[in-house]
């Protein structure tokens, strides 16, 4: 595909951007904190953009200060699971909003197949169209390869 | 704090040794003022008394900051000095209080981010069962990084005893984080002195990460008279002139009795006093009391005191 070569998934911020380093991440993680958001991690190997609900890795950090601990959180998550999608996720608390304020890929699979357009016909020539992800051609956990 | 300085210090450079002229001039008076740590070892000589081997270490610590700014200036690279500590002494010689000064005391020199310690003993950090210790572990590292992290009672982590105890564990985990996050994180260790010896002795590896062992010796006789006044002041009383000689007398008799906790001890005295002042100023009635009665211990208030009618302490039982 000419305009996104290597398929990646462009879902949430700084998905148009080079894969975030360490240092940047911290950063961002400081500024979530510095707002009094909680920090939350989470992974999944479906990549289709309407799976919202990714699943939880470890509880969400509350009382954490530093953005060194979560680093810590982040890689051993990466360690765990390396050929996922991982992100991290601010959560803002404050009465009236209670919703996710930030959300970021922290890591990627080596290889993104990317999505094929599914071709559905519905009554009276009607076509309905929607996006299939090449990677749930395979079952959960062997998506990506070891 | 520290932030508008760095913007200012050019990259570090790999070749900056053979680069940048030896004769180059820097300026020493210039970097201590504008760092303000004179008045961080100020405030520590007003409030904390004696202690001379803590303060000597953190007028170092504090020298070697000024000095990496410097080089900093110059774009030498600086690598993170070890900062982990162990503080060992006798009770009630100002282990934990020094510690909490700590964390306080490096931000201001620029070493961790927050001013913060996480204060643990054994309980925090082993489990119960099996695999319960290094998630435990974990949280409260996790907790204190970026800070202090001040591990009371050290040597309870380790008993040799029990091959089934999970402190073993624990500390694996310590070293691993006292090690790779050394910019992270502080560790302080407290205990007392034969103990954590023994602790070190069987683990060769904490002994070797600790950069600064740091032993809090006993006070002097006029060193806690002065902390007794010191806490007076904080609570607001003050001693009469010959009630501060009646105390300086009864420090002398109690130093030389069993069970004597240093700044403990003195603080236990003075509560007693305080105690006595109350029951005395009860005991006159139709007197006319002022406020300079509410605030002053007087000479009988600590006369009183079991050290000086039958020798032995006021805490021991009486037969």
């Amino acid at each position: 595909m000419m305009t996104n070569p290597g398929n990646k998934v462009t879902q949430g911020q700084f998905s148009f951007l080079p894969d975030l380093t360490d240092a940047q991440i911290t950063a961002q993680i400081k500024y979530a904190l510095n707002n009094n958001w909680a920090i939350g991690i989470e992974y999944t190997d479906d990549p289709h953009p309407r799976n919202t609900y990714w699943e939880m890795y470890g509880n969400p950090m509350f009382d954490l200060k530093d953005p060194a601990g979560i680093l810590m959180e982040i890689n051993s998550c990466r360690k765990t699971f390396p050929n996922h999608y991982i992100r991290v996720t601010a959560f803002d608390s404050t009465r009236g909003v209670e919703s996710p304020t930030m959300s970021y890929i922290v890591n990627r699979p080596k290889v993104e197949p990317g999505f094929g357009l599914v071709r559905q016909e519905a009554e009276g020539r009607n076509i309905r169209y929607t996006v299939h992800s090449y990677a749930t051609d395979k079952p959960e956990g062997e998506r990506y390869g070891k | 704090m520290t932030e508008p300085a760095a913007e200012q210090d050019p990259k570090p450079d790999v070749n900056a040794l053979h680069n940048v002229p030896d004769a180059t001039p820097v300026d020493l008076e210039a970097a201590f003022r504008d760092s303000h740590v004179q008045e961080v070892l100020d405030k520590l000589d007003r409030e904390l008394i004696g202690l001379k081997p803590v303060k000597t270490r953190i007028r170092e610590i504090a020298a070697l900051l000024l000095v990496d700014r410097l080089r900093k200036g110059l774009g030498l690279t600086s690598g993170a000095p070890s900062l982990h500590m162990c503080f060992t002494g006798n009770p009630g010689t100002g282990k934990t209080t020094v510690a909490l000064r700590m964390a306080e005391i490096l931000h201001r020199l620029g070493y961790i981010r927050r001013a913060e310690v996480v204060s643990v003993t054994r309980d925090d950090l082993v489990g119960q069962y099996i695999g319960h210790t290094a998630p435990k572990t974990k949280e409260v590292l996790k907790k204190a990084m970026g800070g202090v992290l001040f591990i009371d009672e050290a040597y309870y982590l380790y008993k040799p005893e029990n091959e089934r105890d999970y402190g073993a564990e624990s500390i694996e985990i310590l070293l691993q984080v006292m090690e790779n996050n050394r910019d992270d994180l502080v560790v302080i260790l407290a205990g007392y002195k034969d103990r954590m010896d023994k602790f070190f002795q069987s683990n060769p590896g904490m002994s070797s990460r600790i950069a600064h062992h740091i032993d809090f010796p006993d006070y002097g006789p006029g060193e806690l008279l002065s902390i007794a006044k010191l806490m007076l002041e904080e609570q607001q009383y003050r001693f009469s002139p010959e009630a501060e000689q009646a105390f300086a007398d009864y420090i002398v008799k109690r130093m030389k009795m069993p069970h004597f906790a240093n700044a403990r001890s003195a603080r236990n005295a003075l509560d007693r006093a305080r105690l006595r002042q109350a029951n005395r100023l009860f005991a006159k009635p139709g007197a006319k009391l002022t406020k300079k009665d509410l605030v002053t211990i007087e000479p009988e208030d600590i006369l009183a005191s079991r050290v000086f009618s039958d020798g032995v302490p006021d805490t021991e039982e009486k037969v």
